[in-house]
């Protein structure tokens, strides 16, 4: 097949790795709230609410870095209010998430509307330009690759082995993992179990802001409300096909960038004429089909979607 | 501690406790099930807040609202279901909720400590070893070193001996007296006299929840004393009189099971008859789980022939056995016996609840439910709320009477009992023994699948020996001698 030596360069590269971004923040941002065994399936609208006030801090300040910081900001309070909900409350992990989902999204369509209104253009930004490298992006086919894109994706980038030493080598990684597979063992050595698990979906709500921002400030310049389109939820499945590890879940993360990749370029050669639709749904395809092959041998923590109680037996 | 009191709804678990430890205790807890032992231990430890009453470390007050206080203070605790992470190591098990160094975990120096523990109290450990792959007395001596690691000066040990063998308990009371020379107060939670006679220079009974006596020097008394003063009434063992075995109500001919992840039974061959108990003995391990499982109808049956009352089961499940009249009490009460979220009366009725009385035309009937299990907690004398309590909730040797009143209630031909009597304490114990016994009076056939040997010679007919899933020997009970089951056990052929 000609069309795939054609498609398989140095600027697809470079573009897999954009797409994997945003997904490498929220499947880490994922990760560690279920390492404390909270799932957080309020990462969809999550992300997209961070989006829409990542966006409109950045087109009202001028301040990219600004739009960036409130978008964690509303991360680390929606994850403070799954918190209150799973963690104090002792609600169904589910429902809260998929509550907060639904809550998240339409805060994000109705302040948006408020305070844009319905123009007939969407409003956009002066969005993140690629810093290349000095030196480094000099250098042939890697350069351009690794080397020469968003900010963002370098820290998501350094955020995986960062995520990996936080984990298993600092005192509060084992008490999340500890949290996350016997909280009351974790809770007898004199950890604080709602306090750790409020971090981590906290810090979880952080990084599924920083991703849904990625996507309105750096890939595109605009925030739209198809501007997540399940991305969310995908991140939920590369946890699960990341096995809890970090360094997994960016492997996860760089696969379905890359089939994403794929499809975008096999549908803009128009090679394969087929409805573009069909194109759309492969990556989500994979994700099925990777789910069912790995989601066999996968170990979640123990006490994943488990509330804390202490007295009780 | 001083006037402990705690509720739990309408029960009073504590009621004015006073309790003291000097260093160098080792101080013992007695008392039956559900008489208020880890519930106060609980209290000390921060786990559960008093209802009033107050604690005092060296002389000062001390406020303990959560475990990490009762850490800070000093206070260890080993309870009887571990609190350890399965999937982390040794080491990382005691670190959880240290501080580390320079933002990382200190694991050099952690472990430098682990091995001097180890030397100092014989409570070696590898450090690197994942605790899933650690035996169960490797597990709790990490529960004793995750203790020590935090520098406690007082160690409660919440019915320790009870998952341990013999052997193991020897080398747990070595450490023991090890901590007590070294000044640390240990509080030694148990219902076993021997024990609490053999390690403890002091007692103190618990019953119902109130201090019925104090002890000051354990060598002053003896182990019928302590067991009176425990159950608040004299103890007479069962009497078991002699009877003829009836018709073979439970048959099995060379059967054989796949085994899967633990031991695949072969060529067993076993038959229980009518008025009679048949004991099995054998080392944890050796396919007595396999075979409780297969009579109960939940592995499958891949070779031989079983048969219930004269009657051949095919394709054993557990519904079709239940119905040839097999009682079951299995060895995990609350994983396949009761259900500990469902309310008791609900686990009551679970494996009956698909037909008359309990249900018509597939709609639940609450009354007969609920006039079922208040009948019965009556008649077994179940210490609970009532019938709407969280099984849960209850304490081990009331969740075995609950499970005992469940399966007897229905007359069955068979009782399958595993382990029926683990972790409960003498009353329980006599309670339980004292079902079997009456079963067999009125030609009932009992299958007692039990490690506790003094069990198995009190109440068999027939001992029968597992040994890597075969039945290696069926001695009747006047030609057993503990020797002799122990060599069998072991897996020497017998000789005699």
């Amino acid at each position: 097949m000609e069309i795939f030596g054609e498609i398989l360069q140095v600027g697809f590269f470079a573009a897999v790795l954009r797409i994997a971004t945003p997904l490498i923040l929220a499947t880490l941002g994922e990760m560690f709230t279920e390492r404390g065994g909270v799932l957080n399936l309020g990462i969809e609208g999550i992300m997209l609410l961070a989006a829409m006030t990542g966006f409109t801090a950045a087109y009202f300040s001028g301040s990219l870095w600004l739009g960036i910081l409130a978008a964690m900001l509303t991360g680390a309070l929606a994850g403070l209010l799954m918190g209150v909900l799973t963690v104090t409350l002792g609600l169904s992990q589910h429902v809260s998430g998929i509550g907060t989902t639904l809550l998240c999204t339409g805060l994000a369509f109705f302040f948006y509307r408020l305070i844009f209104g319905q123009p007939s253009l969407p409003p956009n930004i002066e969005a993140f330009k690629t810093v290349p490298l000095p030196l480094l992006s000099a250098i042939p086919i890697l350069g351009p690759i690794l080397f020469n894109q968003f900010a963002l994706v370098y820290g998501a980038l350094l955020l995986v082995p960062l995520a990996a030493l936080v984990l298993y080598d600092t005192p509060w990684g084992l008490n999340l993992r500890a949290v996350g597979e016997n909280p009351r063992a974790a809770d007898a050595a004199g950890v604080s179990v709602s306090r750790v698990r409020y971090q981590g979906l906290m810090l979880s709500g952080m990084l599924m802001g920083a991703g849904g921002a990625f996507l309105s400030m750096a890939q595109f310049n605009a925030f739209t409300f198809g501007v997540i389109s399940g991305r969310g939820w995908v991140c939920i499945a590369l946890v699960v096909f990341g096995q809890w590890s970090p360094w997994k879940c960016l492997g996860g993360a760089l696969l379905f960038g890359f089939v994403d990749a794929l499809q975008l370029r096999l549908q803009a050669s128009g090679v394969i004429d087929i409805p573009y639709q069909l194109f759309l749904m492969l990556p989500f395809v994979l994700t099925i089909v990777l789910m069912a092959l790995v989601s066999r041998s996968a170990r979640p923590p123990a006490a994943l979607l488990q509330p804390f109680r202490k007295e009780e037996r | 501690m001083r006037g402990m009191s705690k509720s739990f709804g309408s029960v009073h678990a504590n009621r004015d406790v006073d309790l003291i430890l000097y260093p160098g205790d080792v101080l013992g807890l007695l008392g039956e099930n559900g008489a208020g032992k880890t519930t106060l231990m609980n209290m000390l430890f921060g786990t559960y807040a008093p209802d009033s009453g107050t604690i005092e470390i060296d002389g000062r007050p001390a406020d303990i609202s959560s475990s990490a206080d009762a850490l800070e203070l000093g206070v260890g605790m080993v309870h009887q279901h571990f609190h350890l992470v399965p999937t982390l190591s040794v080491l990382d098990n005691l670190m959880i909720g240290r501080p580390g160094a320079g933002g990382r975990l200190d694991r050099t120096s952690a472990g430098k400590r682990l091995s001097e523990i180890g030397q100092r109290f014989g409570l070696e450990l590898p450090p690197d070893a994942m605790v899933s792959d650690l035996a169960v007395g490797e597990q709790q001596r990490l529960e004793i070193v995750k203790a020590l690691f935090r520098d406690a000066r007082i160690l409660i040990l919440d019915e320790p001996t009870a998952v341990l063998t013999p052997l193991e308990t020897e080398a747990l009371f070595t450490a023991l007296r090890a901590m007590a020379g070294d000044g640390l107060g240990v509080i030694f939670i148990s219902h076993k006299l021997y024990e609490v006679k053999a390690i403890t220079n002091r007692v103190v009974v618990l019953r119902l929840g109130r201090v019925t006596a104090t002890i000051d020097d354990t060598t002053d008394t003896t182990e019928r004393d302590l067991a009176e003063l425990m159950c608040g009434h004299e103890i007479v063992p069962p009497e078991k009189p002699p009877q003829e075995p009836g018709d073979v109500l439970l048959e099995l001919e060379g059967v054989a099971t796949a085994g899967g992840s633990g031991v695949a039974l072969r060529e067993l061959s076993l038959d229980v008859r009518a008025g009679e108990i048949v004991g099995v003995a054998g080392v944890s391990g050796n396919g007595q789980l396999e075979l409780a499982e297969l009579i109960a109808g939940i592995q499958p049956l891949t070779g031989g022939d079983l048969r219930i009352t004269g009657e051949l089961v095919l394709y054993p499940e557990p519904r079709s056995i239940q119905e040839l009249g097999v009682g079951r009490i299995p060895e995990d009460r609350l994983s396949t016996g009761l259900i500990g979220s469902l309310p008791l009366s609900d686990s009551m009725v679970l494996p009956r609840v698909h037909a008359p009385p309990f249900s018509r035309y597939g709609v639940l009937s609450h009354s007969r439910i609920r006039h079922f299990v208040e009948t019965q907690i009556e008649r077994f004398r179940i210490q609970t709320a009532g019938p709407h309590i969280r099984t849960g909730t209850l304490s081990g040797g009331n969740l075995q009477k609950a499970l005992l009143a469940r399966e007897l209630a229905f007359e069955p031909v068979v009782v399958l009992a595993a382990q029926p009597t683990r972790g409960l304490d003498v009353g329980a114990m006599q309670f339980v023994h004292e079902r079997f016994l009456e079963l067999r009076g009125q030609g009932g056939a009992v299958l007692l699948i039990s490690e506790d040997l003094e069990e198995l010679f009190l109440l068999s007919d027939r001992l029968a020996v597992m040994y890597e899933g075969r039945i290696v020997e069926v001695l009747p009970i006047e030609e057993a001698t503990v020797q002799r089951v122990g060599l069998l056990m072991a897996g020497v052929e017998d000789a005699a």
